[in-house]
Order: structure tokens, then sequence, then C-alpha cells
């Protein structure tokens, strides 16, 4: 996207309070998830999220590789992010980096909290998103279609984690933001949510915001979440009300 | 959201007059609140503040004086004296470790085969990518899973293929009785020999087995439907080899003409331990 003088940044938000793709400050993008789509998998989900596609998959409990990072009294939960070399404009430099590795990180933690681990000592769950196109929110994505996968792979936990970013647009706080509106925005709050408890797993911040701003950012994101958290539920239903095996099998 | 879903019809015959009064499973997800009528949280769900919820994704099943949810997808999960078809992935001094499907390799440790084994001479006897059929006999909190080769039916599986199947699809390989399995074995001449943890071990010729893993697949992706017995038998018909003289042939007929016809061993305890012993036990515990 190359350097970006500030008479470029394109209008984030017209005076009729629309945003460049035509949505409200709090409306989501469309959100499609699909559960089980892989075979080999003990379980997956594909979410296309805005321009967003995520692919997910879980394998395990199954035995722990490398051994030493065995624990004796619960699973180990390993996630690992990657983003497809095709899947943004410039082509992205494919294997781990920093920020792959910090996401890997965080999603893994924010599974630990809900996942019951200590029912299988000594395994590991390995968890694997693929970011297949990306237009921001990607982690938000993962996390979703991760945990849409862990329930498709009849992994025991507290509950469905969804997970939505909040941002700061033109000095108003948006949910949802797309690429134009991350790159160019003022903040970004990406967050994940259980629903059981309330609790939040997953929060980071970019940018800034004032004191007031974060909390309103923070209860419009649980917002968002529990719609999400809809359509999570619903994917896993229709996968397995209808026809458990099929579905994944077409 | 306290509606859940209809799962259609009971997936399973025999576990109805058991636990649930009525034939509908409701599915439900992890998270979700499930009401407790005074009984424990059990299998599948946990408890906070008072009230239970479902951990796993599954059909909710109350087997009083516990909730329990029956979980659809997801590992093999064992139980003592279920029968498993593993593959061997290690050999060390005094035993083998087996993949059965479950969360951890399983050890087969020598004094537990038929076999006269000296120490580190494991691998005269098997060795990685063998298959054998094993019963599960010990499980202990840290999740160790104890198998043994010794008993009727166990043992090394030579030749054949194995598929894999859901382990929650397991009873309907089955069928009621071993029916599904009769039907398999006595329309492609098969060897068939089923494991609780989802693999399914068949042995005839190229094109039994083709025909009988179709038939697996078949059963696997319509699980839940009626008539699945008879469905599979007209899928098995249809391509027989041996039904050149058109439609209209019926099944025992066309089964007379199968048994000869195809070079089968008549192995027989082989089928024997498919039905009475891996077979019968295991479908109660559905």
């Amino acid at each position: 996207m190359g350097s970006v003088g500030a008479k470029d940044v394109p209008v984030l938000l017209t005076p009729e309070g629309l945003r460049i793709d035509g949505r409200r400050l709090d409306e989501l993008r469309p959100l499609r998830i699909q559960a089980g789509p892989l075979h080999q998998a003990d379980g997956s989900a594909f979410v296309e999220w805005g321009a967003n596609k995520v692919m997910a998959a879980v394998y395990g409990p199954r035995e722990v590789h490398p051994r030493h990072l065995q624990q004796n009294h619960k699973a180990v939960i390993q996630c690992k992010y990657n983003m497809a070399a095709f899947s943004v404009d410039e082509r992205k430099r494919p294997g781990l980096d920093r920020r792959s590795q910090e996401i890997s990180k965080v999603i893994a933690e924010a599974f630990e909290s809900v996942v019951f681990a200590e029912e299988f000592p000594r395994t590991s769950i390995d968890v694997y998103i693929e970011v297949l196109q990306a237009n921001a929110g990607t982690r938000c994505a993962g996390l979703v279609a991760a945990s849409v996968a862990l329930a498709d792979a009849g992994i025991p936990m507290v509950d469905l984690v969804p997970a939505v970013a909040v941002g700061k647009i033109s000095g108003q706080i948006a949910l949802d933001l797309k690429k134009e509106e991350d790159n160019f925005g003022e903040a970004d709050l990406p967050m994940a949510l259980v629903p059981q408890s309330g609790r939040l797993v997953l929060l980071q911040m970019e940018g800034h915001m004032t004191p007031d701003e974060l909390s309103r950012a923070l209860d419009l994101g649980v917002v968002g979440c529990k719609t999400i958290y809809e359509k999570m539920k619903q994917a896993l239903r229709d996968r397995y009300s209808v026809d458990p095996i099929a579905a994944g099998a077409a | 959201m306290s509606h859940g879903q209809r799962t259609g019809h009971p997936r399973r015959g025999r576990e109805d007059s058991s636990s649930h009064p009525s034939g509908d499973r409701v599915l439900v997800l992890p998270g979700q609140e499930i009401p407790s009528q005074g009984l424990k949280p059990g299998p599948g769900t946990y408890r906070v503040g008072g009230k239970v919820y479902a951990s796993i994704l599954g059909l909710l099943a109350p087997k009083p004086p516990f909730l329990q949810v029956i979980p659809l997808s997801g590992r093999y999960i064992p139980k003592p004296e279920d029968v498993v078809i593993g593959t061997v992935t290690d050999a060390q001094g005094t035993f083998w470790l087996l993949d059965i499907g479950a969360p951890r390799w399983a050890p087969l440790h020598m004094t537990g085969t038929p076999w006269d084994v000296e120490i580190g001479e494991t691998e005269k006897f098997l060795r990685v990518r063998d298959s054998v059929i094993v019963r599960v006999e010990n499980l202990d909190p840290t999740g160790r899973i104890g198998v043994t080769m010794l008993g009727d039916g166990l043992g090394k599986l030579e030749g054949g293929t194995i598929v894999n199947v859901s382990p929650a699809r397991i009873p309907r390989v089955v069928g009621r009785g071993g029916s599904m399995i009769e039907t398999i074995t006595r329309h492609t001449g098969a060897q068939v020999a089923v494991g609780q943890n989802g693999r399914v071990w068949i042995n005839g010729t190229p094109d039994a087995m083709l025909r009988a893993s179709e038939a697996l697949r078949l059963i696997e992706e319509q699980g839940q439907r009626r008539g699945l017995t008879e469905r599979v038998e007209s899928y098995l018909i249809s391509t027989s080899s041996s039904n050149d003289q058109g439609p209209g042939v019926a099944p025992h007929e066309s089964a007379h003409r199968d048994a000869p016809a195809h070079s089968v061993p008549p192995v027989g305890p082989a089928d024997e331990r498919i039905d009475p012993d891996t077979v019968g036990p295991a479908t109660d515990e559905y």
C-alpha cells in the first residue's frame, strides 16, 4: 500500500453516518460459517466474513509432538495461524513471522481458558488456522472458525468463543473494521468473549482511545459477539441436525 | 435456544427403553444451559453456579441420576472391554505402541499376546504399520490405555484393508443384532471385523473390498436415516457382478450364488468374532 500522505486518507465516514461499504457504525460485515468441511481433520470450519476467508482444522486430543511440550495433568493446546501467500494484495512472504506467532499465541491462550484440558492429560489439541483471503479482522475470523472446529471435533469446553474487532474511525467507535478502516482509522480493538460467563479471553488494542471510548467500544463488541455467537451455533446445528456426516462429505 | 434441534428419529434402537421416554433427542452445543430437573451433571456436562451446561456437542440423553450428552463427533474415547483395531506405531523392548484412534497411543505388552516373545525381539512378531485387533483391558486416570491380544477373535490382521468410520456410527455399521454386518458379508463375500474405535477391517477379493467399503461410506453418510440396511442391501445387489441376469433377483438368491463365486477362505473364527463378541456388548453401550 506504500507510503500514504495525510491528504490521501479516504473518507471513512459520510456525514450521514455511513461507512465506505455502506454499513452503519454498529453493523457487522456479512458472515457465513460452515462447520465440518474437511474430512481428515477431527473438526473443521470455514468462515467467510466480509472479504475474509478463513479455514480452521482441529486435530486431537492426540499424542504431543514435540514430546517435551507434554503436560502430565492436562492437554496442551497448540495453535498455528498462517496467512497464505496469496491472501493479501502484495504477496505475503510464506512462513512464520512475528505477527503470526503472536496471533497463534493469543488464540491458543484464549482457548486454554475455555477448553476442559484436564480431561485429556499428556495429549495435544492442535488448532490450525489458514487465512486464504485477508481483509482486516483475521484473528477474530480465525478464532471464530477455530472455535466452531473445536466443537465439531467434540472437544469439551465451557462455551463457543465469538470474537470481533471494534475500532475508531473518523473519531467514532465502529464495529468490525474492514481493511481501509483498519489502515486509516485511529484504533483497532480485537476481542473474544465467552458468552456463558461474560468473560473476555482475548483483548488487544492498537492506536488510541479515551477511557470513555474504550468502554463504549467494549459494549459494542459484546453486542457484536452475541450476533456472531448465534451464527456459530446455527452453523453447528445445520451440520448435525440434518445429516451429521454427509454435510462434510458433500 | 432451549428448543435445540430435533435429530429426526432415534439413532439407536436399544437405548430408548433404558433412558429416555421420548424417542427424539435434543441436539445441544457447548455452553448451552440444560434444564437439570434435579439430575447431577454427568459426562459431557458441567455445572457453574447451580446451573448445568453442555460441554460438548451431542445429543442430550438423561440417564438418571445423571444428565449426560452423547457425543456425535470426535475421537474414539476408549472403554474397558471394547474390541478395537489398531496400527502399530512403535516397537519397544517389551511392548508395542498402537494407534487405536484414541487420544493416546495404547501400549500392548508382550505378555498380552499369545506369542512367546523374547525381550528385545518384539519386532519379530509385529512391526510398525502392522494392524491388530485387540481388546481394551484397563484405563488409568492419566489416560493410559492398556490393551490385550489374548482372547477369542483377537490377533494380528493379515491382508485386507482398513476403513475408518466415525466411532459414533459404529452401532449403525453393526446393525441391530449384527444385521448390517451380516448383510455386507453375505452380499460381498468379504470378511469384516469391526472395531469400536471406528475402524473396520475388510478382507476379500478386490471387488468385495471395494463394494464393502463403499457400503460403509453409505452408512457413514446416511447413518441417521431409516431403512439403512435395505438401502445398503440394494446397493450391494445392484453392484453385484453375479447379477447379470438383470434386476428382480431376490437378495437371498444372489447370496447363494455369491458364496461360492468368491474365493474367500471360509475362516470360521474370523466371522464369529465379528458377531457375538465384537458386536454384541458394544451395541448395548450406546
